[in-house]
Formats: structure tokens, C-alpha cells, sequence
């Protein structure tokens, strides 16, 4: 009966390709703005997961990884005290001006590293050597500083100058890193050279970051350091963490992403639940016939589950799927943002399965209701 | 000479059935007694609203009565459970309807299997005895129609096929000929009365249709909830209009 059950379903053209257009076009949506909103929310990370620390030292009232309070110099010397600390660097992260050649600006994400051993360094080189920073005036430039100098008619590549804060910058290396969440190219130097180009201010520490000895855990080592007054010790998986929810807490950007996927979840329900029960409906008078010649309760709703569930597996396929393909197309770009971890799909599957039950449920109950002596009024 | 001894397919004694209409309950069956023998074609005859169709679902279990007795194959179905009762059915009865009620999407050769499919006969095996059917009623070059390529007489074809395929003792028929012109429902009749009747099979045919009761062996009329008569000679039968 399985079989004549799908070939009723799928000879139905009309509302078959409905039914699987309305739960594609649902997971499509879903899974595509739920992408990038996750995608999203990777970039407010990318400082995090591009410097790749253990444990984040920044000011006591720091609540999430791109809000910098500047602390003084001698809060490096302070981490290095503590129990179990392996080492400790300074960081520095701050919003600069660089100035092309051609006279026009550009804001750029001006990242520090720790001169003795470049903690933090951009993982994948594209070009030039990242040792080479230690050079006079050397800074390595992201991919997309490169391709934003680009469209300002500069092409980027070793040996290039432009300034940053009236001081010159010479590029001895391009990198590829995550993109950061405003969209500002990353300018790569020492720390010291990078309070050169920042403003002169009181306090330019923007961060400590430290490891911790073996046997101690990230988590631990984060514990000891926030005992220092005046001082927040966040390992890098809490910190990626709390920015993300920082995100969502303290911005529109989940209700906006929100209000998208509920819409896929009415419109889906909407119309699989309401062709699905059209497709049941009209098909009661033959549904009301097997029941007369025999076929039993169990044997009609199988029929039923496995039509909607049919629909809902094909439409769901279909829709994860151009999600995907948007994905492709648009990671080439790195914009806008995509990240489609396996919870998306895993959730956008609940919902389908929902809907399907829906369905199902509405027929069924219709189903079940029926009289087999219908046939014979 | 001594006639052979009639064999009792299906009795129903004393059926009483009624409905809910708003607060008060309408009978459809006020003591309804009918006996039908194996080998026959019994037709239920009676002006609309006489209980013709109500008789035809208590015998065949769709429908449950409040009172009486029904035996089918010496079955008593009333003490029966509702899924012993489907079983039974699925195994025993083979169904014309007056609107045929072929599945739209599935092929004549498909419609015609699945009584087989539904006693547990696999798809290929169930569409190969179902193309057989198909092929002794006449219509075995549609077996890959589906039902709105056919005529009305061809639909009904099929929906004999589909009630002969799994070779069942008792055969119900629903105003078989009610959506037919009056040639193809002859037509309709002679096919089933060849095809249909054997010595261990059993065909109730409800019409109120005058120009078929000539393919009858017997005849009973109903009036008002109750078989009014059984008549064994169905060219004496004359109905009072």
C-alpha cells in the first residue's frame, strides 16, 4: 500500500509540486537566514578565533571581545605573576586611519602583536613572511585590505606604502583571516610599533593575552587571573561565546533574522498544511473506499505519514540545498556572511518534521473520522 | 425431480438501524430480514430512502446495527471486532460502488490490484492477476488507462475487475449501473452476471434501475425500513410506482 500511497502523491502533480515548492522554499529560507545569521555572529568573533589565545586579559567592565578598554602597561607584568601562567603578551587592537596614496582614507582594524614572538599571527600567509614584521615599518595586510584598496584603483602587494596616522606603513605581507564584523581591513604590526601609530593616550593596552603551564586548563588559568582587582580573565571559547550573546542580547540583529525564519515557518505551515490537507481531502472518497475494501487504520494513516513525510523529506532536500549552493556562491565573496553548522540544518529538519506532523495530523484526523459507508451515500 | 438444497450465503434477521437527526433519531431499518444464497444474483430493490444502501453496509460491516442478526458465511458479525470485521471484508467481499470510486492517479491495471496489495499479494504479482482480470472483462489493452482516459462503461469495468480480483464469496454492488447510459449499464450487468456469478459466490446487487432486474435470480423489495417481499421469479416482479 506504501506504493500506491507515493504514487498517489507524487501523479498528483499540481499539488505535489506545491506542496514540495512550499517546504523548499520554506528550508530555503530558514536555512539560508539562519546561515547568515550564524555567519554573522562568526564575524563579531573573528578578532577571537584570529588571534586564537587560551585566556583573554582585558578591563574588569569589558563585556564582550570588541569593546576594548585600554589598561595600563603593567597589568602584562601583573598576569605573568599568577600561579600557573606559562606566558603572557601584550595586544594591541584599536581603529586607525590609513591614508592611500592617492589622498583618500580608509579605517582599518590596527592589531599589535607581541614583538619577541608575535603571538597571535594571522595563520594562513598569502604572501611575504609574517618574521618580516620586525622590519622598519612593516605591516601585513589582510585580503581585505586588498581588495578594498583595490576599489579605491590601489593595488596592494609587497613593498606597498600608505600611511597610518601621518607615519608610514610599508607592507611586508598579505593574509588571509576571518573578516572582522564592521568589515575593516586588519593592519598587522608589532605591539610596539603599533603604539606608534595609534594616538598617544595614557593607557594603550588593549589586551593581555596568556597560556597557561600544562596541567593547568584555560578555564582554570582564566579563574586565577580574575582575582586581580581591576582585572577580566576570559578563556577563548567563553569569550567567543559571550560575544555572540552580547550580540543577540544587545542588538535587533536576532529579532531581524528572527521575524525571517518564523515567516518560513507560517508560510511553510501555511501552505504544505494547507494543500496537504487538500490533497487528503480530495482524496477521501478513495481513502473511504480502501477502508470499505479493507484496508485498516493503521495501513491509511502509514499511507498519509508517508506522503507528507515524502513531501517534506524532498521539499526539505531541495531547500537545504539551494541554502547550500547560496553558501558556495557567496563564501567566494566572503559577503554577506555564511556559516551553516550542522544545528542549522538539524533545526530547519525539526521544523519540516513539524510541519509534516502538522499536516499529517489535520488528514488524518479527517482520515480517521471516516466512515467506510461514505462510499455507498 | 428434487432441487438442489439452496446454501445460505448471508442472513440478516430482524436489522433494525437508526441515525441521530437533531434530538430525535430516524430509522432506516425498522426489522429488516433477508436471506442470500451462494450462486445468485439477489437484487435489492425500492424507492429511494427505503434503506436499500443501509442494508447493503450492515451486510457488508461498514456499518454496525442497533438490533437483529447478520451471518455472513456463517460469520455472526456482530460479534465481531471492528478490525476481525475489516479483515474479513478484505478477504471475503469485493465491492462495486455507483461511482466506481477508482483512484484518479493510479492505472486500470493498478486500481484493479489493490484488493490483492491489500491481502498482502506484492505489487508485481498483484498487477500481473489484476492485467488477467482486465483482459476477461475486456479491457485488457487500458490496463496502463488511468480512469479519466476511460469511459464510463470501461471505469466500471475496472471497478468489476477490482471486485473479482481477490476472488471473494461475496460480492456487494452499489447502484452499479445508476452512472451508466442505458446500453453500457445492459452491458455492465451481462458482464457481471457472467463474470461474477459461480456456485460459491454470492452477488448482492441495491438498484432501483427497472430496465436490470431482469439479471436477477431472485428479487427483494423493500418499502419503509423492511423487505417487503422475495420474489424468485424476477419477469413476475412488477414494482408499484
Amino acid at each position: 500500500m506504501l506504493t500506491i500511497a507515493l504514487k498517489m502523491l507524487f501523479r498528483d502533480r499540481a499539488k505535489y509540486a506545491m506542496l514540495v515548492c512550499g517546504l523548499a522554499f520554506c528550508s530555503l529560507l530558514m536555512c539560508q537566514q539562519s546561515s547568515v545569521f550564524c555567519g554573522l555572529m562568526m564575524w563579531t568573533t573573528a578578532t577571537v578565533r584570529n588571534i586564537g589565545a587560551p585566556v583573554w586579559v582585558v578591563d574588569a567592565k569589558v563585556e564582550q571581545a570588541n569593546e576594548v578598554i585600554p589598561m595600563r602597561q603593567i597589568e602584562v607584568e601583573r598576569v605573568r605573576s599568577v600561579d600557573g601562567v606559562a606566558w603572557a603578551v601584550p595586544l594591541y587592537i584599536g581603529i586607525e586611519q590609513a591614508r592611500l596614496s592617492d589622498g583618500s582614507f580608509q579605517n582599518v582594524q590596527l592589531t599589535g602583536l607581541d614583538t619577541g614572538t608575535l603571538t597571535g599571527r594571522p595563520m594562513e600567509m598569502t604572501a611575504g613572511r609574517i618574521e618580516d614584521l620586525r622590519l622598519p615599518n612593516a605591516v601585513v595586510v589582510d585580503q581585505v585590505a586588498v581588495e578594498k584598496f583595490r576599489r579605491k584603483g590601489i593595488a596592494i602587494q609587497l613593498g606597498t606604502s600608505f600611511e597610518i596616522n601621518d607615519k608610514e606603513a610599508r607592507v611586508v605581507g598579505i593574509c588571509h583571516v576571518s573578516r572582522s564584523f564592521l568589515g575593516q581591513p586588519y593592519i598587522y604590526t608589532t605591539y610596539d610599533r603599533a603604539l606608534e601609530y595609534a594616538k598617544p593616550s595614557r593607557k594603550q593596552l588593549s589586551y593581555v593575552l596568556a597560556g597557561p603551564l600544562p596541567g593547568v586548563s584555560d578555564a582554570e588559568l582564566a579563574a586565577r587571573i580574575g582575582r586581580l582587582p581591576g582585572l577580566r580573565a576570559i578563556a577563548k571559547d567563553d569569550l567567543f561565546w559571550l560575544t555572540v550573546w552580547w550580540y543577540i542580547k544587545n542588538t535587533g540583529i536576532p529579532i531581524s533574522f528572527g521575524t525571517v525564519v518564523l515567516l518560513g515557518i507560517i508560510v511553510g505551515i501555511a501552505i504544505a498544511g494547507q494543500t496537504f490537507y487538500l490533497f487528503v481531502h480530495d482524496n477521501l472518497r478513495y481513502l473511504a473506499a480502501l477502508k470499505a475494501m479493507g484496508a485498516r487504520m493503521p495501513t491509511l494513516a502509514t499511507m498519509v505519514l508517508l506522503q507528507a513525510f515524502s513531501v517534506g523529506f524532498i521539499g526539505y532536500g531541495i531547500g537545504v540545498g539551494l541554502a547550500a549552493w547560496f553558501g558556495n556562491v557567496v563564501l567566494a565573496k566572503e559577503q554577506p556572511p555564511f556559516f551553516m553548522p550542522w544545528q542549522v540544518p538539524a533545526f530547519v529538519a525539526a521544523v519540516i518534521i513539524f510541519i509534516c506532523s502538522f499536516s499529517s495530523l489535520i488528514g488524518l484526523a479527517k482520515v480517521a473520522r471516516l466512515e467506510p459507508a461514505v462510499v455507498f451515500r | 425431480m428434487n432441487e438442489a438444497p439452496h446454501r445460505t450465503a448471508v442472513r440478516v434477521e430482524n436489522v433494525v438501524k437508526s441515525f441521530a437527526a437533531g434530538d430525535s433519531r430516524t430509522f432506516a431499518l425498522k426489522g429488516a430480514t433477508l436471506e442470500a444464497r451462494f450462486g445468485e444474483l439477489l437484487m435489492i430493490v425500492g424507492p429511494s430512502g427505503c434503506g436499500k444502501t443501509t442494508l447493503l453496509s450492515i451486510i457488508c460491516g461498514t456499518l454496525n446495527c442497533d438490533e437483529g442478526a447478520v451471518t455472513v458465511f456463517d460469520h455472526d458479525l456482530r460479534a465481531m471486532k471492528d478490525g476481525a470485521i475489516t479483515r474479513f471484508r478484505c478477504k471475503n467481499i469485493g465491492f462495486i460502488f455507483q461511482q466506481f470510486n477508482l483512484i484518479p492517479t493510479l492505472t486500470a491495471v493498478e486500481n484493479a490490484s489493490v484488493p490483492l496489495v491489500l491481502n498482502g499479494i506484492r505489487g508485481p504479482e498483484a498487477e500481473r492477476r489484476a492485467g488477467e482480470i482486465l483482459a476477461e472483462v475486456g479491457i485488457g489493452e487500458k490496463r496502463e488507462s488511468y480512469p479519466n482516459q476511460l469511459s464510463g462503461g470501461q471505469q466500471q469495468r475496472v471497478a468489476i475487475s477490482r471486485a473479482l480480483v481477490h476472488e471473494p464469496r461475496l460480492i456487494i454492488c452499489d447502484e452499479p449501473t445508476a452512472s451508466l447510459d442505458a446500453a453500457t449499464g445492459q452491458k455492465t450487468m451481462e458482464l457481471l452476471k457472467s463474470s461474477a456469478l459461480h456456485p460459491d459466490r454470492c452477488v448482492i446487487v441495491v438498484s432501483h434501475d427497472n430496465r436490470i432486474y431482469h439479471f436477477a435470480d431472485r428479487i427483494a423489495e423493500m418499502e419503509d425500513g423492511r423487505v417487503t417481499g422475495v420474489f424468485d421469479d424476477p419477469k413476475k416482479y412488477h414494482p408499484v410506482l
